[in-house]
């Protein structure tokens, strides 16, 4: 089986509390991921977005349903995932390279190689601080970075121990509009170079018809998939992509269909 | 002002609230003729304390090592059950209730009971500064575990990291500012704890003098006890404030640091 898809939900629903206070998060969700996809989840506020990426992480059980990762069944958190939120929890003790060193001191097999190999990780960091534009920021604290630079670092951390599987929940949705473009430009870069399999909860259209593959948008709570739509356009995509109509089209129709949703 | 005089005059203000202090405490007695016996006036009790420097002296360090004893025993113990209540919520809804039981307790009314367990001298007076300064600690350790933000958590499970690679690489840092802001607080309670044993009933320490010097009506020498207490309080809240500052300066970002 060559193209067996990568992550696979096959009819998975998730629904939180028990009896009277059981509220169903995400109703019967199906979808696959190849390896190397980068695809983007929209929907209404609530709609259980993020419980997606906790079930694809093997951080949530489903309630219902099965999620497959590699074809096995997925029952406890699954080790090669890289995850970066809106918040950044960056760690404000440690400075910025340490904070994207901490996956090494945490995944096999790295963290029983890191005291021997210490410098070797440390380049590593380095080149990918650089990748980001953080060259020389390595020792600056989280909190003295803005926070764009923050953000920068928290997709760093998330990437470092190259993942299979990068999950971004909101990564840059507190920016402010020009910081999140510019970071989407990074965003594509990184993929672009290391072809990760990628996972972008957000609620930005442009956003997700920027850097995705596939959009899947969901509905209003109990979430659903109510759409799938490809995205073709030819990469690299930059700004000037943004204001094409081919581009524009596709924000449209997939505003157009959470709109429904609100109706 | 200029900004230069405002700062003199903010380091000044500590010292001149005390000597406002002092000065209307030496008038109110001279203008109301207050007997020694009841209140002595300021400059009685330093004369007091420039004559009998050498026994204060004594008194004071018994009472400052049974207190630091305490203190540390307080810290190592308060520490690790801050850590356990704040890791677990098992250990947590078990021994939460508990504690604050305990705590309620005045501690006066235990030291009798230590003094039956372990007689008199340093030991229940050690004890005693023990048990009243553990509790802020604890708590404080265990806020900083509870505290840990949830997506923190699943970034770590992610990862794949073990419950103690959460609690060492995250919660014990995250627990740090929070330990060493309670030591301030506590310190200062363990004074009252060594202090209080001592005068409940004791043979040794700044509490058993003064209990022995208002014995024999000697309220100078009390007072000036008191004043002791309070500048070995003021030393070791700057102690640990000092160490405060050093350890945690992550923690206190809105200063320019450096």
């Amino acid at each position: 089986m060559a193209s067996e898809p990568l992550v696979e939900l096959r009819n998975v629903s998730l629904a939180y509390g028990e009896g009277r206070e059981r509220m169903v998060a995400l109703g019967d969700a199906t979808l696959s991921i190849e390896k190397g996809e980068f695809v983007a989840v929209v929907g209404p506020s609530g709609c259980g977005k993020s419980t997606l990426m906790k079930l694809v992480t093997g951080l949530l059980p489903p309630s219902t349903g099965t999620v497959l990762v590699h074809g096995r069944e997925v029952t406890a958190p699954i080790p090669g995932v890289g995850m970066a939120f809106q918040n950044s929890t960056l760690m404000p003790w440690r400075t910025t390279r340490d904070n994207i060193m901490l996956p090494f001191e945490v995944v096999a097999p790295h963290k029983h190689r890191l005291r021997r190999h210490r410098a070797e990780y440390e380049a590593k960091a380095e080149a990918l601080l650089a990748s980001v534009g953080l060259a020389g920021f390595g020792d600056k604290y989280p909190w003295q970075l803005s926070g764009g630079m923050q953000q920068r670092c928290n997709v760093c951390r998330a990437l470092i121990h190259e993942p299979e599987i990068l999950m971004l929940d909101e990564p840059f949705g507190a920016l402010d509009a020009f910081t999140r473009e510019e970071l989407w430009g990074v965003m594509q870069k990184l993929w672009l170079e290391r072809r990760f399999t990628a996972v972008l909860v957000t609620h930005d259209l442009r956003e997700a018809v920027y850097l995705a593959d596939t959009v899947y948008v969901m509905s209003r709570r109990p979430g659903r998939i109510v759409k799938r739509r490809t995205i073709d356009l030819p990469r690299p995509r930059t700004l000037d992509t943004t204001f094409e109509p081919g581009f524009v089209e596709i924000v449209h129709e997939l505003r157009e269909r959470i709109q429904m949703e609100h109706a | 002002m200029t900004g230069r005089q405002r700062r003199l005059l903010r380091l000044a203000m500590p010292w001149l609230t005390l000597a406002v202090l002092l000065i209307g405490w030496e008038l109110a007695c001279l203008a109301f003729v207050v007997p020694e016996i009841i209140l002595p006036r300021p400059s009685r009790i330093m004369e007091v304390i420039v004559q009998r420097w050498d026994i204060l002296l004594r008194f004071c360090l018994e009472t400052l090592w049974t207190t630091l004893a305490g203190f540390v025993m307080a810290i190592a113990f308060g520490l690790l059950l801050g850590l356990a209540v704040g890791a677990s919520p098992f250990v947590y809804s078990g021994l939460y209730p508990l504690l604050i039981a305990f705590n309620a307790i005045p501690k006066v009314a235990i030291v009798p009971i230590l003094m039956i367990w372990l007689g008199i001298g340093a030991l229940p007076a050690v004890v005693t500064a023990f048990v009243i300064s553990f509790f802020p600690i604890v708590v404080n350790v265990a806020t900083g575990l509870a505290t840990i933000e949830p997506e923190m958590r699943d970034l770590m499970r992610s990862l794949g990291a073990s419950q103690w690679e959460t609690l060492t690489k995250v919660g014990i840092p995250r627990a740090m500012p929070y330990l060493f802001a309670s030591l301030k607080v506590s310190v200062t309670l363990a004074f009252v704890g060594s202090v209080l044993s001592e005068t409940v009933g004791g043979n040794r320490g700044i509490g058993f003098l003064m209990l022995s010097a208002s014995a024999r009506n000697d309220s100078a020498t009390t007072f000036a006890g008191l004043f002791a207490i309070a500048l070995m309080g003021i030393g070791v809240y700057a102690a640990c404030a000092l160490v405060e500052q050093r350890m945690t300066r992550w923690a206190v970002r809105g200063q320019p640091s450096r």
